[in-house]
């Protein structure tokens, strides 16, 4: 909402204007209503016209350092002080400090008797005073239409009106002048046509027995303006406007990883947990632990020093703790030392839009870096509606890069339902709870569905929620899938015992082979044995031979020289 | 800014009235008040009356804290019920009915 009219601007001053100090609204006015201006606050009884009026002069005074005049035409001053009260105004300090001036008209038609002419300077002396006394900028006139009915000499009332209006303008105080919507006009009397530089309309509608407060600004004189209408809330934390961001596509983005507080299911994701500032949805079953995951995530952003937001429509704060610290989560400890911070209400306690705009304030007010909304499901209404509320508030975290930790319930054991599917697109990561009937037992399986911008492992992973914080067991797939529980056990334990089968053949393989290779070794080791006999013996037989050769031949040379010496 | 008329009468008789006559500066509409309130008193409550004029640009507090709203606006304080009748007084008619005050013989029928 930082845009400004970059041509114009160069031209012309911008208008200058009085901020409210309302959130959201400067954000839709674009920095407030018109400076030393009157504007129109409209709408239907109990839309808070009166307190919206009041903020602005709070605000002004306790904020901006302008003074305030309240005219009431309708409260009485007392009931005024004791009715603001509850947003946390403490009006008798204002006007002990001399910041607010708070004046009750009365108007008694019935004690009011007319003889001829009059007019109705009396209220600007009163303005006029209450304003010099405290040198007031501001002026809320609540609600001046009431002069019509203490008065039937319209024309006299009209012309005056319009006198006090233009000398408002003279004074240069910024006006607010509420007024009851009218039939086929923004108000009963039509004083629109007298304060026509702003004009807001304020609405109080009921859908299925909720109300919904929207604010929508008219028109803006010589300002560039948000045109929506856009959902606000008055609460003990005083007004809040929702600013509807339709945009919503530029926010940066992070590469950086939040682990998933389950280590088990962080070795799922390729880089090792979820994506700083995506959105996460984590659908399943009733009674699949979404709720634990959630805890697991909030307790591990934690851990890591950083805030987180827990708005939980099911369990109250005290609740979730307790269940959590069976689970293995000391999730109190994060809460005394302000990191985590729940935020409960029933789903039906407000419309969407209220839900959402508490929960932009929340976010607003803790700044967390991650949120957890425990669950989504619990929002009933028109899909298309959910859908857009999903929607604005998965960019409020995406444009602030918050974390968001989505879970919802599926209906069906189909694991994809309509609600899922609906805002599946809107999701970053999303993982499936579900549960797998099988031999008389239900156990829990876990699979990621997406995961934008990472790998992610493509099983289906049965996990089991212990005492010391969740596991996820090998992945057995069977000829009927996936093996889960005693099946998975029992698969264990058949593959445990064919193990062992196998260890002890091989074993066996092993001895009779070193049995045969023994044996061969000795049938080796007597032949070998029996040929170096064999060989022993030739070569005796070789000596021999050849010394008998010997004796032959010298008996032989003997016998030449006798026979020799005899020839 | 305050004059008063018929001092010699005693406050606390029955009957006795006590009327504060509101304006806002020199209008023709204040002038045309005062003498016309002044003319109605004289006709019809001689001498058992008194009328205080107050200037709201003198005394401007005197708005808020009396609870004013259009002048000239004509005040009976006294006796009670506090009435009130706002215009410049043109209208003797009215302005005896708003103040209760018996006409002697006619109009009232």
């Amino acid at each position: 909402m930082t845009e400004t009219n970059a041509v114009a601007g160069k031209d012309m001053p911008e208008l200058e204007k009085a901020p409210t100090g309302i959130r959201g609204l400067d954000d839709v006015t674009r920095g407030g209503l018109p400076q030393g201006r009157p504007t129109l606050l409209c709408g239907s009884a109990g839309c808070g016209k009166t307190l919206i009026a009041m903020t602005f002069l709070v605000n002004g005074a306790t904020q901006f350092g302008e003074a305030g005049v309240f005219m009431s035409f309708e409260e009485r001053s007392e009931d005024l002080v004791e009715n603001v009260a509850s947003l946390g105004y403490a009006l008798d300090d204002l006007i002990a400090d001399k910041k607010l001036v708070i004046d009750h008209v009365r108007i008694e038609p019935a004690e009011i008797e007319v003889s001829g002419e009059f007019d109705f300077e009396p209220l600007f002396v009163r303005l006029g005073f209450a304003i010099d006394q405290i040198g007031a900028k501001r002026v809320v006139l609540d609600t001046v239409e009431a002069l019509f009915s203490g008065f039937k000499d319209q024309a006299v009332l009209r012309a005056e009106l319009r006198r006090l209006f233009g000398w408002l303008k003279d004074r240069g105080v910024t006006a607010v002048i509420t007024g009851e919507r009218g039939e086929g006009q923004l108000t009963r009397y039509g004083i629109e046509e007298y304060v026509s530089d702003c004009v807001i309309l304020l609405d109080n509608r009921v859908h299925d027995q909720v109300t919904t407060r929207r604010l929508r600004i008219v028109k803006y004189r010589g300002s560039a303006h948000g045109t929506n209408e856009y959902p606000f809330l008055i609460d003990d934390r005083g007004v809040n406007v929702m600013p509807i961001t339709s945009a919503g596509l530029a926010h940066k983005i992070s590469s950086d990883v939040v682990p998933t507080g389950v280590a088990d299911l962080d070795m799922m994701f390729g880089r090792g947990g979820y994506f700083r500032g995506s959105s996460i949805l984590l659908s399943g079953l009733a009674g699949t632990g979404k709720s634990t995951f959630g805890a697991w995530f909030a307790n591990a952003v934690c851990e890591r020093g950083e805030r987180c937001l827990y708005f939980a429509f099911e369990e109250s704060p005290d609740q979730i703790i307790r269940n959590m610290r069976s689970a293995g989560i000391d999730l109190k400890r994060h809460v005394d030392s302000g990191l985590l911070m729940f935020e409960s209400a029933r789903p039906s306690l407000y419309g969407l839009e209220m839900h959402l705009t508490r929960m932009h304030r929340d976010i607003e007010q803790f700044q967390p870096s991650a949120v957890v909304v425990d669950p989504i499901s619990a929002f009933r209404g028109v899909e298309s509606e959910i859908h857009s509320t999903l929607l604005r508030l998965a960019d409020i975290c995406k444009e602030r890069g918050i974390t968001a930790f989505f879970t919802s319930l599926s209906l069906a054991s189909d694991h994809v339902n309509e609600a899922d599917r609906g805002v599946s697109s809107l999701m970053d990561t999303w993982m499936s709870l579900t549960d797998l009937e099988s031999s008389g037992e239900r156990n829990r399986v876990l699979f990621v569905l997406k995961a934008r911008g990472m790998s992610h492992s493509n099983q289906m992973r049965e996990y089991l929620l212990t005492s010391h914080g969740i596991k996820l067991a090998e992945p057995y797939i069977g000829s009927e899938g996936v093996l889960t529980g005693a099946a998975r056990q029992a698969q264990e334990a058949r593959e445990l015992s064919e193990a062992i089968l196998r260890a002890q053949t091989t074993q066996r393989r092993q001895r009779d082979f070193d049995r045969r290779r023994g044996a061969v070794e000795r049938q080796i080791a007597e032949l070998r044995a029996g040929l170096e006999a064999e060989e022993h013996e030739v070569a005796m037989l070789g000596q021999q031979e050849t010394g008998r050769e010997a004796i032959l031949t010298a008996d032989r040379a003997a016998m030449a020289t006798k026979r020799g010496a005899a020839e | 800014m305050s004059d008063a008329a018929g001092m010699e009468f005693d406050p606390a008789q029955p009957g006795y009235y006590n009327l504060r006559l509101y304006v806002a500066g020199q209008t023709p509409k204040s002038l045309a008040a005062i003498s016309n309130l002044k003319e109605i008193c004289e006709e019809h409550l001689s001498g058992m009356y008194t009328i205080e004029v107050i200037d709201l640009l003198v005394k401007p507090q005197l708005a808020a804290g009396d609870q004013i709203l259009a002048v000239p606006t004509l005040v009976r304080r006294l006796p009670p019920p506090i009435k009130r009748i706002i215009g410049n007084l043109s209208d003797t008619e009215r302005v005896l009915v708003g103040l209760d005050i018996q006409s002697g013989e006619p109009p009232r029928a």
